[in-house]
């Protein structure tokens, strides 16, 4: 019947019918364009046939017109002005209905021509007879101002919705909150919603009388106000309190937002502030007998109340015990919510609980209830020896994720409760081979590392984990790292070769600088002062706290003001989701207020009420800020155990380092900091290492700069054996660019091959699937050798490496600067397009070495204007050492001869694209400064 | 506030897309689609956030749901909207299906247009709305018509039209109940609650103000104060107790909340038709109508024998219906026999449970099931996890103990008295999730 094609025959047809006389054929017409609208055909060349049948006294095929209007007026500005006068005469038609139904229809035709002719008819329709009307054109303010803000003040409409507050007709009040709400949203100064004693109560009187919804807009515009008082705070609790007995959820949780704020500002010895937190709870509980999502956003909720005024659910445990039938994501949440209101009193009930659900079907879930288990032990002393039973009673079932799960866990309780459970220890060892999992993996490593005194085969346990040392993950490296120091420390004479062994696959064979630093450190603690070290390597740790996943206080005073909304289920502040202005001013809890001292002193008084819409610092932080604060929240994962996530990029002083930071870097399960390029300061660190066989990575600036001129700065630093030169990885795509990927990385050449190494971190909501990418035309003509290989979806919050090996055969196009590539990455959600530069280094083939003759030869040959000069400060190499480091860069010494105590190397590089480079380096003894003569050539 | 609502067959095709706000584009009716709807995993939550774009989802049967926003909006209300116009959706054409939603599309949008503006919820009262959207087109009105229209629209009482009449009034209570319990293996309560609603259903002639009353504890203690002579006591078996407490109750929108919180009376002017009145529950002297007794016995490694006895424990003038007694076997039974004295039971391998039914059982008798489990030997160490024994049955009473006192109506414009409504009260308890562990 209804057709979802439009092809232009169709068209064709449907002007036809469009343009009947038939009332009836007319009807059906329209009815089919909408349809064809719906599933996203475009059927706007129909425009000024719809638009002529606007014209009738059939509110039914009026009405279906106007949803036309609303969807294609934006593209045909010009015609859209046709209807105009229509709608001009709607709102005079004296059927109330009409005259909204055009009002309403009016305001959503973002179209500047017509908001223009839209304001007369607004303004009649303001104060119009009747309340329908008003109700609608309340809201048809909101729509206005957000199509243009200026003209809603300047025609002063801002003053007739603030009377409308006062209206008779509590529809009417409720809209005109709702629409000043969110006009002062985008004025978060302009206290603009006055909010006064006299209004408050005129508020909280329309709330007895108007719509559920209607209820919601006032009391989430009551949370926003800033009682003068306790007594003031108190009456308009009593007041609110009725609502928790509604049928609409939301009404109930606006009800307890209100009450939470304003409870802030009650004497905790008053008898109605003690009456009041019993009157919270019941109806928190019959939030969950409500359908599933609500259940979802309640549980959210009902997570952060605890977390602030626990003692209001602390009786209730019982009902946050997962149901056979709930959806995943309630259950994942109650389990939550229990772990949180575990006490001595009621723990027994709660284990017996969480060991059931440690046999369910749910991997996430049953995870989480193994997690939960560890997180009881920690958090009630008491527990802490049935909890390490029914952990082992778990290990015992063989499932392998719950026996990595336990293992995670045993861990932290080792941590909490040291020289208590360690008889498991032998129970864990027997599932060594079963665990295939980093996180699990790790934890097994740093219990044997940690009590290697009391396991007899601990150097056999750690060897094997060793042989595959390259293919773990680098978490399970660094602790394997740390263990087998921790080991050796404790067992010096059995295990010494196992110490050099693994020391030496740190720092020679790994390209992870985390890894690489963390084992010079030791490597060099060790050889220098194998006492310092048992002290450094050996330190008590700390011990870890009871609850590591709260929410830290200031966000979870914001995000009790925003109870019911958005950011309480994603537990995020506003600011982290929300595009432009709105919501990004941060609300905060009423300061409780002494009663006596607000009447005493007037002043106190006027400032804390006046300032009603401003309880918070009314600031909007710099887009600066706003991406810190963006990043920080997304990067923060729920950990159990304390320490920050690897932050790249960490910039510390060297010396700093080995003072204050290593022994929580070195001592502790932690993944480590990273430690930058920085880490050796300055060359000076590296002479004094004289110990430690490798010299210590360097403080390379990243050749990023322009193009050939400063090529030679790669010799400014201090040698690397192994390898060319890598860059460290910077961010090219910051995820508030891409829709929460972010990209960073390097460039590097290996064996030949140029590689790309990137590193793609999800900091969105959503998984992201398809990536591709492709490069522009470049001065180099690189381009991928293969496909991007991203083989598993990225979920949020993930981190992938990926190597994309480049060809050098692309399409050429001279960029500038000339090392510039432009990239675009595609993934599900869109393409994304950024720049980065690449180290010219990379592009240095391996059979750069020209003959002696040849050499000497060209030399000659190139002209003097080919010719450029500069100096390279501050190094401290001798020759020898500085030719053998370009080496490893693929820049070859052809020869060298020292003339006047100056020693001058000559030198050759070939590009990629055949283009040869000849220089003159010129070192002289003492001096730290290097001079380069360079000359370039072509060789066709 | 809400800036589109979506709504999707279960291919992900759109039936209905309905833009409120300028900040939602086209292409968030595809990222749904692409990033739910055809999503490899299970559905992890009913909020997504897809490039800064929240979507909020329910789905009845084979239709999906989606209200889209950029903004911090409330949650609770996006969701209690979204099942409102589901509810909206089912009283105007019945199921919620793709071919009633194709068939209803212009309806549809007109609703949209009417109960969202801007993205906020206006009155969504089925009642209200069915007075000026209907499927036969707009009669024409008279001017008292339309201003009578708008003004219930926007008034204090939206859910009700002016001008009802019956010649016969009447009403109809439902008290339905569901009793949740979970026992242990030797008879102790681990956890047991009545989650109840009062329905109403009424045919009342113009606009009536009812009075509901029941024995709510805090009332009946307010007027045992008062000097009447209640006699506190209480009679088990059938529910005669006085008065009982409520934990916590929620009303219809109907019911004035603040005459409830100051004198915990319940009044209202009732919707025209059925509404639920009240939701409430109740944790405190729950009449259990049947314990379940379970012996389960493991004979070497290849066989058990399970007993089960159950009883009832009400009066025994009532009976009990659609009794059901689901035992779970373990994975690996390789066969069951089964005797049962009363009603037929049947092991069920795809379900891996014996199910027991008996159509009817009257009070303060009990009956028995046995079954021998034969089970293939495996090697599988890990334990059956013994999942509890579940119950289900429908009983003519409420087990919380409520009972409804009174229910008055008054209409002072019109010439009928309380007297002359013709009043009928049920009651009905369910089984909810009602365990026992064995």
């Amino acid at each position: 019947m209804l057709c979802f094609h439009v092809c232009a025959g169709e068209i064709f047809e449907l002007k036809a019918e469009l343009n009947s006389d038939k009332k009836e054929k007319k009807k059906e017409a329209v009815k089919k364009v909408i349809a064809s609208m719906t599933v996203g055909k475009d059927v706007s060349a129909l425009f000024p046939d719809v638009v002529n049948c606007m014209q009738t006294d059939n509110l039914e095929l009026k009405k279906l017109v106007y949803l036309y209007l609303m969807n294609y007026a934006k593209s045909q500005p010009d015609m859209a002005i046709m209807a105009v006068n229509t709608f001009v005469k709607d709102c005079e038609d004296p059927n109330p209905l009409i005259r909204a139904l055009a009002v309403r229809t009016m305001g959503c035709i973002r179209v500047d021509k017509i908001t223009e002719y839209l304001c007369e008819p607004l303004r009649k329709c303001l104060k119009d007879e009747d309340p329908y009307v008003r109700k609608t054109a309340a809201v048809c303010v909101a729509k206005l101002h957000d199509i243009n803000a200026q003209l809603v003040e300047d025609q002063g409409f801002l003053d007739t919705l603030k009377d409308l507050i006062s209206d008779s007709n509590p529809m009417v009040v409720a809209n005109a909150v709702a629409a000043l709400s969110e006009i002062a949203e985008s004025h978060p100064n302009s206290n603009l919603l006055d909010l006064n004693p006299q209004s408050i109560n005129k508020l909280l009187t329309a709330l007895n009388e108007c719509t559920e919804w209607g209820q919601i807009f006032i009391l989430d515009c009551l949370a926003n106000y800033a009682p003068r008082d306790d007594r003031e705070s108190q009456s308009i609790c009593e007041r609110v309190t009725p609502r928790l007995s509604h049928a609409n959820s939301a009404v109930v949780l606006s009800a307890v937002k209100v009450l939470m704020k304003f409870m802030e500002m009650l004497p905790k010895d008053l008898d109605y502030y003690g009456t009041l937190l019993k009157k919270l709870a019941p109806p928190l509980v019959t939030l969950l007998s409500a359908e599933p999502e609500l259940q979802y956003v309640a549980l959210r909720n009902i997570n952060l109340i605890v977390q602030k005024r626990p003692e209001i659910l602390k009786h209730e445990m019982k009902v946050f015990f997962v149901k056979y039938n709930d959806p995943i994501y309630v259950k994942l949440e109650k389990l939550d919510i229990m772990i949180r209101l575990a006490s001595q009193a009621n723990i027994a009930q709660v284990l017996a609980e969480l060991k059931e659900y440690a046999t369910e079907v749910d991997v996430d879930f049953v995870r989480k209830a193994v997690r939960a288990i560890g997180r009881c032990a920690i958090k009630v002393e008491q527990s802490a020896e049935r909890c390490v039973s029914t952990l082992l009673d778990l290990i015992q079932t063989k499932v392998n994720y719950v026996v990595q799960e336990a293992i995670v866990v045993i861990k932290d309780i080792f941590r909490k409760y040291p020289n208590k459970y360690e008889s498991v220890i032998a129970t864990l060892c027997e599932n060594l081979d079963s665990l295939d999992e980093p996180e699990a993996r790790a934890a097994m490593i740093w219990i044997v590392g940690e009590y290697a005194e009391r396991i007899d085969n601990a150097d056999e346990l750690l060897e094997s984990f060793l042989e595959g040392f390259h293919d773990e993950s680098t978490q399970v490296q660094l602790q394997l790292l740390t263990a087998i120091v921790k080991l050796f420390l404790k067992k010096p004479t059995e295990t010494q070769e196992l110490v050099q062994q693994v020391l030496s696959l740190a720092t020679q064979d790994s390209d992870n600088p985390d890894l690489r630093d963390r084992g010079y450190i030791y490597w060099r603690l060790l050889s220098t002062d194998p006492v310092a070290a048992k002290e450094v390597v050996l330190a008590e740790k700390p011990l870890i706290s009871e609850e590591t996943d709260l929410i830290e206080p200031t966000l979870l005073e914001e995000l009790i003001c925003h109870i019911g909304t958005l950011a309480s289920v994603y537990h995020k502040p506003p600011s982290a989701f929300v595009e432009g202005s709105r919501g990004v001013m941060h609300k905060r809890l009423p300061a409780r207020t002494g009663s006596g001292e607000s009447t005493e002193s007037p002043d106190v008084g006027t400032i804390a009420g006046g300032s009603g819409t401003e309880t918070a610092p009314s600031i909007i932080p710099s887009q600066g800020d706003l991406l810190g604060d963006l990043l920080n929240l997304d990067l923060a994962p729920p950990t159990t155990t304390g320490p920050p996530p690897p932050t790249s990029g960490m910039q510390m002083g060297g010396m700093d380092l080995l003072g204050g930071g290593l022994d929580s870097l070195v001592g502790s399960p932690m993944p480590p900091r990273h430690l930058g390029g920085d880490i050796g300061g300055s060359a000076a660190m590296g002479a004094g290492f004289g110990a430690v066989p490798a010299v210590m990575p360097a403080s390379l600036n990243a050749p990023m700069g322009g193009g050939l001129g400063d090529l030679f700065d790669l010799g400014g630093g201090v040698g690397m054996p192994l390898g060319a030169y890598i860059p460290p990885k910077t961010v090219w795509l910051p995820a508030m660019k891409a829709k929460g990927l972010e990209i960073s990385g390097t460039f590097a050449r290996r064996a030949g091959v140029i590689q790309m190494e990137l590193t793609l971190t999800n900091k969105a909501m959503s998984v992201m699937t398809d990536f591709a990418i492709q490069f522009n035309r470049n001065s180099f003509g690189l381009a991928p050798a293969g496909p991007l290989q991203v083989l598993s979806p990225l979920s949020p919050n993930q981190t992938i490496e990926v190597s994309l090996p480049l060809s050098t055969v692309g399409p050429v196009m001279k960029m500038e600067p000339l090392n510039n590539l432009q990239v675009a990455v595609k993934n599900n959600i869109d393409v994304f397009y950024f720049s980065c530069q690449y180290p010219i280094s990379m592009l240095f083939v391996e059979d750069g070495k020209m003959e002696r003759q040849v050499f000497l030869a060209t030399w000659k040959d190139i002209p003097n204007e080919n010719e450029s000069q500069f100096q390279i400060k501050d190094c401290h190499l001798n020759s020898d050492a500085a030719s053998n480091k370009l080496q490893a860069s693929n820049i070859f010494t052809i020869a060298k001869r020292t003339v006047e105590g100056q020693d001058m190397l000559y030198m050759s590089i070939k590009l990629s694209n055949g283009i040869w480079v000849l220089a003159e380096l010129r070192v002289q003894t003492g001096n730290p400064n290097y001079t380069v003569r360079k000359e370039r050539i072509r060789i066709t | 506030m809400i800036g589109g609502l979506f709504i999707y067959n279960h291919k992900g095709e759109v039936l209905i897309s309905r833009v409120y706000r300028d900040d939602i584009g086209r292409n968030a009716v595809d990222a749904f689609r692409v990033n739910v709807i055809h999503a490899r995993q299970q559905v992890r939550s009913p909020v997504t956030n897809i490039a800064r774009t929240s979507f909020f989802h329910v789905k009845r049967s084979n239709i999906w749901l989606a209200a889209v926003t950029k903004q911090n909006v409330n949650a609770a209300m996006v969701f209690e909207f979204l099942y409102k116009m589901c509810d909206v959706m089912t009283a105007y054409f019945g199921k919620i299906s793709e071919e009633n939603i194709k068939n209803n599309f212009v309806l549809i949008y007109e609703l949209l247009d009417e109960i969202l503006d801007f993205g906020y919820p206006q009155n969504s009262e089925t009642g209200a709305l069915k007075t000026f959207i209907t499927q036969t087109g707009i009669k024409s009105q008279s001017k008292e018509e339309q201003s009578q229209i708008t003004s219930q629209v926007t008034g204090q009482i939206g859910w009700r039209r002016e001008g009802i009449k019956y010649r016969r009034n009447e009403l109809f209570l439902d008290v339905l109940e569901s009793v949740n319990l979970l026992m242990s293996p030797q008879g102790q309560v681990l956890s047991a609650h009545v989650s109840g609603r009062v329905v109403m259903k009424s045919y009342l002639s113009g606009m009536p103000e009812c009075k509901f009353g029941m024995n709510d504890k805090i009332v009946i203690d307010k007027q045992g104060k008062g000097g009447a002579t209640d006699e506190a006591g209480k009679s088990g078996g059938g529910g005669g107790k006085q008065s009982i407490a409520i934990d916590d109750c929620t009303f219809h929108q109907c019911v004035r909340l603040s005459k409830f919180d100051a004198e915990r009376s319940i009044s209202f002017i009732p919707p025209d038709g059925e509404c639920e009145l009240m939701r409430y529950r109740t944790t405190k002297d729950i009449i259990l109508p049947f314990r379940v007794i379970p012996l389960v016995r493991e004979v070497g490694r290849t066989k058990l024998e399970v007993k089960v006895v159950i009883k009832s424990n009400f009066k025994p003038s009532l009976l009990a219906q659609k009794i059901e007694v689901r035992i779970p076997t373990p994975l690996n039974t390789s066969g069951v026999q089964v005797i049962c004295m009363k009603g037929k039971a049947k092991y069920k391998a795809s379900e891996n449970a014996i199910v027991w039914k008996i159509k009817r059982m009257a009070g303060m008798k009990e009956s028995q099931i046995s079954a021998e489990i034969e089970l293939l030997p495996t090697n599988d160490k890990k334990k059956w996890a013994r999942p509890p024994i579940s119950m289900n049955f429908e009983v003519p009473f409420a087990p919380s103990g409520l009972k409804v006192r009174y229910l008055k109506v008054f209409e002072p414009k019109l010439n009928y008295s309380d007297h002359d409504v013709i009043k009928w009260v049920r009651y009905i308890g369910r089984s909810g999730i009602y365990e026992t562990r064995c």
